[in-house]
């Protein structure tokens, strides 16, 4: 995927956005650390280009809650989660960068929960490469790639890594 | 950066980037404590030992809330009604309670040492909460990061510590932690207070409140230590109070945005007035909450990883 497939992807997101919550009124956007939160913030520019409405972002640290802490030696670096706004009664759409098992966003709904009780949760992202292990599904993707557990799905984004490309790469033995 | 230590026994021997590291995860664990519902699944099932031979209130509380923020379960001893008191040594106490599941031991002890002496006997880990005239690592980096959220920075600033520096842990923790950090620190209080050789620590001596409060950004304010003075170390609390006492009158030719901190608990009227204890450039509350954001950073750092002992 190149930069305006990127674009393309995340503008028919935007609109989905609308057409399913009927307008933004009561949407709030909310990336998951690290690349959702670019992604969140690229949604709320189509977003406010389709309606003519900021909608809040924030940005969400899933460190804390993971579930394979015990299993790692290293011990990953806890971000910092910026939610300055109540998400109480919201509809929070939570962005990623790629669904792979799910175990991230079951993580981040469980630190939702501890923050607020919003309305409904949706779940956006730029990329759904299969092989779920939860039972979690996007509401809002922007290409379905079907790979093999060996691949690995990189995304890169211009305002972490200065080039937008999703590229599809062989599993590095580390 | 990565944390692989075993234990935290003292300041002196972290690295810059170390102490660096657990205040940038305190700032996200304060967070949580800002939250209505203050608690993360993260230790989940894993077991946290208290075990103090001193008094303490803030710190063993400190530990316990920071334990338990993080989903820990959390045991505490208390050396009056254990099996201390049936002439158990040390170091079987804490075999036994190891042989139960706890992984990580809080101890603090009157006799300088201890911890690390443990700490070199089990595979548990070990957090120094305070040993004698040694160290207290998890003041000195609430501290720092109490001085961090404050002035945004660590290096170029002036510390003053004034007082009992002698008998402090904390005084010397904290030396350790801004030398490493690249701030300078003077420090004060009557001759009988002031170890003779500290200036091989590298700090400045001086024995006038006036000159050590002058150029200072911090004025860190210990405890004197009451129930360690009684070999007449100075004439009277009166005495002491007015010639090493902080007050505000004192705080007047100091910068203008100097400010106060003190370890706690505080004696009004003694080391400092009430008046600047309950004043707006007193960081002490701040102190408090910090250190339960500090502690589970630590807690974090050292537990957060695999529970296995191939780690250092």
């Amino acid at each position: 995927m190149d930069k305006e497939a990127i674009q393309r992807a995340l503008k028919r997101i935007a609109h989905e956005i609308v057409e399913r919550n009927k307008g933004v009124d009561n949407v709030v956007l909310i990336g998951i650390r690290r690349r959702g939160v670019p992604l969140a913030k690229r949604l709320q520019k189509f977003l406010a280009e389709i309606e003519g409405k900021e909608v809040p972002v924030g940005s969400l640290d899933i460190t804390l809650y993971r579930d394979d802490l015990n299993l790692r030696l290293d011990q990953p670096k806890v971000g910092k989660t910026e939610i300055n706004f109540p998400i109480e009664g919201k509809d929070v759409i939570l962005v990623d960068d790629v669904l792979y098992t799910g175990r991230t966003v079951r993580s981040a709904l469980d630190a939702l929960m501890d923050i607020g009780r919003p309305r409904t949760v949706q779940l956006s992202v730029l990329i759904d490469r299969g092989h779920r292990e939860l039972p979690i599904r996007a509401d809002y993707v922007g290409k379905n790639v079907p790979t093999s557990r060996k691949e690995q799905i990189e995304v890169r984004l211009e305002e972490i890594d200065g080039v937008d490309e999703v590229v599809i790469g062989e599993w590095k033995e580390e | 950066m990565m944390w692989d230590r075993k234990d935290l026994i003292g300041i002196e021997e972290l690295k810059r980037e170390e102490i660096e590291l657990i205040v940038e995860t305190a700032k996200s664990m304060k967070d949580i404590l800002n939250r209505m519902i203050k608690k993360v699944p993260t230790l989940r099932g894993r077991t946290i030992c208290t075990l103090f031979y001193e008094p303490s209130t803030r710190t063993r509380s400190s530990f316990e809330l920071a334990a338990k923020y993080l989903s820990a379960d959390t045991i505490s001893i208390a050396t009056s009604t254990s099996s201390i008191q049936k002439g158990e040594t040390l170091l079987d106490t804490v075999k036994t309670i190891e042989a139960m599941g706890v992984e990580l031991f809080v101890i603090r002890h009157s006799a300088s040492g201890v911890p690390l002496f443990i700490a070199k006997n089990i595979k548990s880990k070990v957090i120094n909460a305070g040993d004698g005239m040694h160290e207290h690592p998890t003041q000195a980096l609430l501290d720092v990061f109490t001085v961090y959220e404050k002035k945004n920075r660590l290096d170029g600033l002036k510390i003053a510590i004034i007082g009992d520096v002698f008998h402090s842990r904390v005084a010397r923790s904290n030396i350790y932690a801004w030398n490493k950090l690249g701030s300078s620190v003077i420090v004060c209080g009557p001759p009988t207070l002031i170890p003779k050789d500290i200036q091989y620590l590298n700090v400045k001596v001086t024995y006038s409140l006036e000159e050590a409060i002058e150029d200072a950004d911090i004025v860190y304010v210990l405890r004197l230590q009451l129930e360690r003075q009684k070999k007449g170390l100075f004439p009277s609390l009166r005495e002491y109070h007015a010639l090493f006492g902080v007050t505000e009158e004192r705080l007047r030719k100091a910068k203008k945005d100097v400010l106060v901190m003190h370890p706690g608990p505080i004696n009004r009227g003694v080391e400092i007035s009430s008046e600047v204890a309950d004043s707006t450039l007193s960081l002490i509350n701040e102190q408090v909450t910090n250190g339960v954001a500090v502690r589970m950073a630590l807690l974090y750092l050292m537990l957060g990883g695999k529970s296995d002992e191939n780690i250092n």
